[in-house]
C-alpha cells in the first residue's frame, strides 16, 4: 500500500513538480526566525478566520434570500428550521468580530516589532489594502440580515459618501442604486460581500503573503536575519516553519478556536456587541432607531467623525479626518524614520507615543458606543468654545492624540535614543 | 534506542496522536454543514402528508392530488378494470411488482389497500413525465388489444391500470405507490400510512 | 446627512417606546418544563390574536416536553397542520387601523428587548383615559397595546401574576432562540475536545521545539 501511494505521488510529481517547490519555498524550505513570539500567532489566525469565514457563509448562502421582504425571515429560517442552521449563523457573527480582534492585533504586532519599515514596506501595504477591503466587507454583510442597524447604518454611512463635495450626492446614489438604501441597495451588497470583495481579499492575501516570503519575516529583534548565513546558506536564527511554526501555530489555533467557541456556544452575542440588540427588529425605512452605532470594530473611526466640528455647515472635515484617520496608515514605513525596527531597542518617545495611540485608539472605540444623545457636536458651528461636553472634549483630544502619532512621528523617531540592536536574534 | 530515535519516536506518536483527535474534531465540525443541507423544517412541514377527500371520484375517474410537488392520481376502479389486470400480465415487465417501489400492502395484484381505490404517482419511472390516462375504450390510438391504463408521450412508455409497465418501453419499472391510509371511506391520507401523528 | 443627524435630537425618545424606567430582573429559568409550557399556553390565548410569532413552528413547542397531540389539542389556534407557523390571527391592515401602528412580530421579541424589559413591561401598566385605548404603560410610555392580561391581573393575587408573567417571559425567551440550550450542551462537549486536542498539540510542540534554543 505504501509504495502504491509513493507511485502515486512520483506520477503526480513528475508532472507537477510546482507543488513540491512550492511546498519547500514557502513551508518546508522557508527559514523563519526562531524567536517567535505571542505577537506572531495573528497572521496565521487571520487567515484561519477568512477560511472559516468563507465555509461558513457558502453554506448560509444555501439558505438566505437577499430581498427586503425575504432577508430577514430567512435568518430565522436558518436559526430555527434549517438543521445546524443556528451553527452556521454564529460562526459567521462571531467569525466576523474575531476577524477584526486578530487582524488589530495582528497591525499592532507590526507597530512594536517595526514589520512595515524597509524592506517590508510593500507587505504593509498590502496589508492596509487587507484592512480596508476587509472593512468594506464587513459593512456590506452587515446590512444583509436587514435589521434596524443594518438597514440605518448603511443608510447613515452610504450618505456619508454624499457630503464629498461636487461628486458625493451621486456617489451615493450609484453605491445604492436607489434614492434611499432599498432592496436593490441590498442585492448588490449580497454580490459584493459573497464574491467580489471575497475574492479580492483572497488576492490581496496571497499577494501579501508571497511578499512576506520573498523578503523574509521580521522578529521580536528587528534583526535581519538573513545577514547571518551558516555554511549551507540557510540563516543561523532562522528555523524550517514546517515543522516548527506548522506545529507551534496549530497550538495558536486550537487556543483561539477554544475562545471563539466559548464566544460561540456560551454568549454568541456578547452583550449586544457582535449581535446588535436592535437588529432583531426587521428593517423599518420609516422609523429610525435612537441609537445607531456601527459594530464595535467601526467605532474608533464613527468617534473621529462625530469629534470632528463642521466647517461652514458642511460635514466634510468629519468625513474627511475619519477617511485620513485610516488611509494615513498607508504612509507609516515613511513616517517611521527610526534607525532601528523593534521597540525593545527604541527609545523612550517612541514607547510613549505608542502607548498613547493605543490608549487614544481604546477611548475613541469605546465612546463610539456611545449614542449621539451622550456626546457629539451637532448643530454647533464654532470651536471648542459651545460645547461643554466632557466626552466630546475626551474624543477631540484622542482624535488629536491619534494623529499626531502618525504625523509627529517624522520628528520623535529620528530623535528618539535608541539601543544598539544586536547581530543575533534574543530567545 | 538512542536519544534521537526516542525523540522522532515521540515526536511521531505525538503528530498521530493530535491528528487522530484532530481528524475527529474536524469530522464533529463538519456535522452541521453536511447537515444542514438535508431538508429543513420548513421543507419536511411543506412535504406532510395530506388529507384527500374521495368521496367525489365516480366509478372510473381518476383525480389528481399533489403531494411533495408530485401528481398523485386517485382512480375508483370498476370491476371491469380490475378484471383487465388479469388479462396483461402476460404483456408486463413486472407483472408481481418485485421490482418497483410501493409499500407491503400494495405488493399484490391490485397494487393497492383496496382494490377499488388505486393510488399511484403519477410520475413515468423512465424520466420523470406525467403521463396521461388512456381509458379502454381508446383502442383507435393504442391499439385493439387495449384493456385501459396510461400512455406517457414523452418516450412512449404505457401502463395498466394498477400503474404496471409493459414490456418494450423504456420505463423499467412500475408507477411508484406512496405511503397512503384511509382515514374513513371518503377521505385517504396521502403520504403517511402510520396514523399515529 | 446634517438633517438626518439633527433629525435624530428632535424625534422624541417616548415616541420609540424608550424610557429609563428601572428595569426588574426576570426571575426565569429556561430549563423549567412546566414554566415554558405554562408560558405557551398564555401565549397561544392572549398574545397571538393581534402578535404572530410567524418563524416559529408549533412542531417545534415538543421541545419543552409537549407531545404533537397536546399541541394540536390545546395551543394550535392559528393552523391547521402542526409543522405549520405560529400565523397571526388578525391581518396587518386590520392592525394598523385598529392599533395606528401593527402589532409587532414576537418571534425574537426576547432578543431585541430582553428579558427584563418584558417582565417589567408587561407588569406595569396602568389606567389612563387619555389614551385611545384607556391604558398606558410605565416602560412604554403611550403604548398602543392595551393590557391584554388585565383580566388575570385582575383574577390573580399579584404573587400569582407575577408568575404567570414570568412563565410568558420564560417562554418568549426560549422562542427568541429555541436552540439555546442545545447551543451550550454542545459548547462543552466542544470545549472538553478542544482541552484535549490542546493538551496533545502543547506536547507535540514541546516535543518538536526541545531542539530550538
Amino acid at each position: 500500500m505504501a509504495s502504491r501511494l509513493t507511485a502515486l505521488w512520483d506520477w503526480f510529481d513528475s508532472r507537477m513538480p510546482s507543488v513540491a517547490e512550492e511546498w519547500r519555498k514557502h513551508a518546508a524550505e522557508y527559514y523563519a526566525p526562531k524567536n517567535f513570539n505571542f505577537w506572531y500567532y495573528f497572521g496565521v489566525l487571520s487567515m484561519l478566520v477568512l477560511v472559516i469565514q468563507i465555509v461558513s457563509g457558502i453554506f448560509l448562502t444555501m439558505h438566505y434570500k437577499p430581498d427586503a421582504g425575504l432577508a430577514f425571515g430567512s435568518v430565522e429560517y436558518i436559526m430555527r428550521d434549517v438543521p445546524g442552521g443556528w451553527i452556521l449563523r454564529y460562526i459567521h457573527s462571531t467569525g466576523g468580530s474575531a476577524f477584526f480582534v486578530v487582524v488589530y492585533l495582528h497591525m499592532f504586532r507590526a507597530l512594536l516589532y517595526g514589520s512595515h519599515k524597509e524592506p517590508r514596506e510593500l507587505i504593509w501595504i498590502f496589508g492596509v489594502l487587507i484592512y480596508l477591503a476587509l472593512m468594506a466587507e464587513a459593512f456590506l454583510g452587515y446590512l444583509l440580515p436587514w435589521g434596524q442597524m443594518s438597514y440605518w447604518g448603511a443608510q447613515v454611512i452610504v450618505n456619508l459618501f454624499s457630503v464629498i463635495p461636487f461628486i458625493g450626492p451621486d456617489l451615493a446614489l450609484w453605491i445604492r442604486g436607489d434614492y434611499v438604501v432599498s432592496d436593490v441597495t441590498l442585492n448588490r451588497f449580497f454580490a459584493l460581500h459573497v464574491i467580489a470583495l471575497p475574492l479580492v481579499l483572497l488576492g490581496l492575501v496571497v499577494a501579501h503573503i508571497l511578499a512576506l516570503h520573498d523578503v523574509g519575516s521580521n522578529n521580536p529583534d528587528g534583526v535581519e536575519i538573513k545577514k547571518t548565513k551558516d555554511a549551507r546558506g540557510r540563516p543561523v536564527d532562522g528555523i524550517p516553519f514546517h515543522p516548527y511554526y506548522t506545529v507551534k501555530d496549530t497550538v495558536g489555533a486550537v487556543v483561539f478556536l477554544a475562545i471563539f467557541c466559548i464566544v460561540m456556544f456560551f454568549m454568541p452575542e456578547v452583550g449586544g456587541y457582535f449581535i446588535e440588540h436592535n437588529n432583531f427588529i426587521p428593517a423599518d425605512p420609516l422609523k429610525t432607531p435612537e441609537h445607531i452605532a456601527p459594530l464595535w470594530y467601526f467605532t474608533p473611526y464613527y468617534s473621529v467623525l462625530r469629534a470632528v466640528p463642521p466647517l461652514f455647515t458642511s460635514q466634510f472635515p468629519g468625513v474627511l479626518a475619519m477617511g485620513v484617520a485610516v488611509l494615513i496608515l498607508f504612509f507609516l514605513p515613511w513616517l517611521d524614520r527610526s534607525p532601528v525596527k523593534s521597540i525593545r531597542y527604541r527609545g523612550a518617545y517612541y514607547k510613549s507615543a505608542l502607548a498613547i495611540f493605543v490608549v487614544a485608539f481604546l477611548v475613541l472605540g469605546y465612546l463610539g458606543v456611545k449614542p449621539t444623545t451622550v456626546w457629539g457636536q451637532f448643530g454647533f458651528d464654532a470651536f471648542f468654545l459651545d460645547t461643554k461636553d466632557r466626552a466630546t472634549w475626551v474624543a477631540r483630544l484622542c482624535t488629536v492624540l491619534y494623529f499626531a502619532f502618525f504625523i509627529l512621528m517624522p520628528w520623535y523617531t529620528a530623535v528618539d535614543k535608541v539601543k544598539p540592536v544586536p547581530d543575533r536574534v534574543t530567545m | 534506542m538512542s536519544d534521537n530515535q526516542k525523540v522522532d519516536k515521540t515526536r511521531r506518536n505525538l503528530v498521530v496522536a493530535t491528528s487522530v483527535v484532530g481528524g475527529a474534531a474536524s469530522i464533529g465540525a463538519a456535522v452541521p454543514f453536511v447537515a444542514s443541507m438535508w431538508p429543513s423544517e420548513r421543507a419536511k412541514a411543506a412535504g406532510a402528508p395530506v388529507e384527500v377527500d374521495i368521496s367525489t371520484i365516480a366509478p372510473g375517474e381518476l383525480k389528481v392530488f399533489e403531494w411533495r410537488g408530485k401528481p398523485v392520481w386517485v382512480i375508483r376502479r370498476t370491476p371491469d378494470m380490475l378484471d383487465s389486470l388479469k388479462t396483461v400480465v402476460s404483456k408486463l415487465t413486472d407483472p408481481a411488482s418485485k421490482q418497483s417501489k410501493q409499500p407491503e400492502y400494495a405488493a399484490n395484484e391490485f397494487r393497492s389497500l383496496k382494490p377499488d381505490v388505486m393510488v399511484m404517482e403519477g410520475v413515468c419511472t423512465h424520466l420523470g413525465c406525467s403521463p396521461q390516462m388512456k381509458p379502454a375504450d381508446a383502442k383507435a390510438e393504442m391499439g385493439g388489444d387495449w384493456a385501459g391504463g396510461f400512455y406517457c408521450a414523452c418516450h412512449g412508455s404505457k401502463f395498466d391500470l394498477a400503474g404496471r409497465v409493459f414490456r418494450g418501453a423504456p420505463a423499467p419499472t412500475n408507477l411508484v405507490v406512496p405511503p397512503y391510509t384511509f382515514l374513513s371511506d371518503s377521505t385517504l391520507l396521502i403520504g403517511d400510512d402510520k396514523k399515529g401523528a | 446627512m446634517r438633517t438626518l443627524l439633527a433629525a435624530l435630537l428632535f424625534v422624541p425618545a417616548v415616541a420609540l417606546g424608550e424610557s429609563d424606567y428601572p428595569l426588574e430582573r426576570a426571575p426565569i429559568e429556561p430549563r423549567d418544563l412546566v414554566s415554558l409550557q405554562a408560558g405557551a399556553r398564555t401565549f397561544v390565548n392572549y398574545c397571538l390574536n393581534c402578535h404572530g410569532a410567524q418563524y416559529m413552528r408549533y412542531n417545534r413547542l415538543t421541545d419543552i416536553g409537549l407531545s404533537e397531540a397536546q399541541i394540536r389539542d390545546n395551543l394550535m389556534f392559528t393552523a391547521d397542520k402542526v409543522g405549520e407557523t405560529m400565523k397571526v390571527a388578525m391581518s396587518a391592515k386590520d392592525g394598523k387601523a385598529w392599533f395606528g401602528v401593527p402589532p409587532p412580530d414576537l418571534s425574537v421579541i426576547a432578543r431585541a428587548r430582553g428579558a427584563d424589559w418584558l417582565y417589567t413591561y408587561l407588569r406595569t401598566f396602568y389606567r389612563d383615559d387619555k389614551t385611545p385605548s384607556g391604558w398606558n404603560n410605565k416602560a412604554f410610555p403611550n403604548v398602543a397595546m392595551p393590557h391584554t392580561l388585565w383580566t388575570l391581573q385582575r383574577e390573580q393575587p399579584a404573587v400569582q401574576y407575577d408568575r404567570t408573567v414570568r412563565d410568558l417571559v420564560n417562554f418568549l425567551v426560549y422562542l427568541g432562540e429555541p436552540a439555546a440550550l442545545q447551543r451550550k450542551s454542545i459548547g462543552i462537549v466542544v470545549l472538553f475536545v478542544l482541552g484535549v486536542l490542546f493538551a496533545l498539540a502543547y506536547a507535540m510542540k514541546q516535543a518538536f521545539w526541545k531542539d530550538i534554543r
